[in-house]
């Protein structure tokens, strides 16, 4: 039950990748025919991407490496080419850590940035976001949903207010896409960061929606492939892999939201009910279909996913003794947890290998992993023991 | 991640619990960091009779902390004192790098524990 840092590779994905693997290995830049079949095949992609995120025109979206490279692109991109207009950018605490470290290597040269407090839920409060901007402020940058406590923002509302003052509007939508219906054109978003390995594409490509007349630089100097802000040969069989996920996402997302969020809420439900002293990380309704991300008093999460792995069951933590840098959590930390309490998180994100099943089982073993864990606990009350 | 002789810890954690009338009781760590340990000693003669812990932490800090209570169990005093936090990773079968200097604090709680039963000791003269 660990979806969230990735996903496996749909086998029809694969499938629509593999010619492009063997047979049709054309460079789109090639003026001869074998350039021309992977010419179409980027456009078609780049046409199933435009659908799922309601974009008008496909050429709009430009294919990257990935959510990171995305999200440096655009950040980057738009703070370097609008610094003559001003050098503030609004962003929240809780952004995925590629969004955060761009935001402080920008600090370090002049940038300034606002990180707008979220509530205990992990939501953004529009009126309070306005009240920050200022005549200096370029760019706003908010993620869609949050991966680890499954929060969705009142994306529309926020953009309706950058829209209003004129402000470029980036959305990070990597957890997002292919699990909830987004319409930059409804929603005014002006850049929009997404992944494919996210909705089970392939590792190492994702795209960036850019709306036309952004006034956005290059990071990268090339070739000028992708509108010239994304040099580099394409990744023709990892774009057509992520253009078939986006396909298969917008087909299927509606059925599969719907059965993730039923999973969700008996898995949570259960926990809460059979589980003293644990609690939802997160909104209550406005969230991720398939996260649930739990807190257990008293215990630590690396020993609780120690315990769940030797029953066959994957999970992730907010726990610093799980991270390369022994912090815990930044989005838990910000939603107002003290460290103690992220530690003893545990993040599980479903997917469509998981069942009816998987939750029975897991709330049939988890109660009788955090007793184990809470009776060798120096922290737990004597009371809870008896 | 880790070795078989620390998930092996992990799962069967020796000694585990409280001792009421214990004569030392050492506590280090912080739930700030992610890891807490308490460790009680029973000293008969000059020997550590029993040693049983309490511990919120990771894998990690669990598997130590079973370790120590093995390592110092009918230990004298001076013998318990020399058990490093070295020893206690090297008979658990190593420890992940980043996990040795956050999570392996057992030696120190056990030498806290002793410390504490030395002070008392001290005190009661």
């Amino acid at each position: 039950m660990d979806h969230a840092a990735g996903m496996p590779l749909d086998p029809r994905v694969f499938e629509a990748m593999k010619p492009y693997f063997t047979e049709n290995y054309g460079n789109p830049s090639s003026s001869h025919s074998f350039g021309a079949s992977a010419r179409n095949a980027l456009m078609e992609s780049r046409e199933k991407v435009a659908r799922l995120i309601g974009a008008e025109k496909s050429e709009d979206v430009i294919f990257t490496s990935g959510g990171t490279e995305s999200n440096n692109l655009t950040i980057k991109g738009v703070a370097y080419r609008n610094k003559e207009k001003g050098n503030h950018i609004i962003t929240t605490p809780i952004e995925h850590i590629s969004v955060i470290n761009i935001c402080k290597h920008l600090q370090k040269q002049g940038f300034e940035v606002t990180y707008m407090p979220v509530d205990k839920q992990g939501m953004v409060d529009p009126e309070k976001l306005r009240d920050e901007i200022t005549d200096k402020t370029i760019l706003i940058s908010v993620m869609y949903a949050n991966g680890e406590i499954g929060t969705i923002q009142p994306i529309r509302e926020i953009g309706k207010i950058a829209h209003e003052n004129r402000i470029y509007f980036h959305v990070d939508a990597v957890a997002a896409a292919g699990k909830v219906p987004i319409n930059v054109e409804e929603e005014n978003i002006d850049l929009l960061s997404i992944s494919s390995n996210d909705m089970y594409g392939p590792r190492g490509v994702g795209a960036l929606y850019v709306k036309k007349g952004t006034r956005i630089q290059p990071v990268t100097q090339g070739g000028g492939q992708e509108r010239g802000l994304r040099s580099g040969t394409e990744n023709i069989p990892g774009i057509v892999g992520m253009g078939k996920a986006a396909e298969i996402a917008q087909e299927e997302m509606v059925a599969e939201g719907r059965r993730l969020s039923q999973l969700r809420d008996e898995l949570v439900k259960g926990v809460l009910d059979k589980i003293e002293r644990s609690y939802l990380n997160g909104h209550p309704t406005k969230r991720l279909a398939n996260n649930s991300n739990l807190r257990f008093s008293y215990i630590e999460g690396e020993s609780l996913i120690l315990g769940l792995d030797m029953l066959g069951i994957q999970v992730s933590s907010g726990s610093a003794c799980t991270s390369k840098t022994l912090e815990p959590s930044h989005v838990l930390l910000a939603i107002g947890l003290a460290h103690e309490e992220a530690h003893g998180s545990l993040v599980f994100t479903m997917g469509k290998q998981n069942s009816e099943e998987d939750v029975d089982y897991v709330l049939e073993v988890l109660p009788g992993v955090v007793k184990r864990l809470r009776a060798m606990s120096p922290l737990t009350p004597k009371e809870m023991l008896r | 991640m880790y070795s078989e002789k620390v998930m092996e810890h992990f799962m069967n954690p020796r000694n585990v619990g409280e001792i009421p009338d214990a004569d030392g009781v050492g506590t280090v760590g912080n739930p700030v960091c992610g890891d807490l340990m308490t460790v009680y000693i029973k000293v008969k003669g000059n020997r550590l009779e029993d040693v049983k812990f309490k511990t919120f932490g990771c894998g990690a800090a669990i598997a130590t902390s079973s370790m120590i209570t093995e390592l110092a169990k009918g230990k004298t005093i001076e013998e318990a004192l020399m058990i490093t936090r070295g020893d206690v990773a090297d008979s658990l079968g190593g420890l992940p790098p980043i996990k040795m200097h956050c999570s392996n604090l057992a030696a120190d709680a056990l030498h806290a524990a002793i410390k504490d039963y030395l002070e008392k000791k001290e005190a009661n003269k």
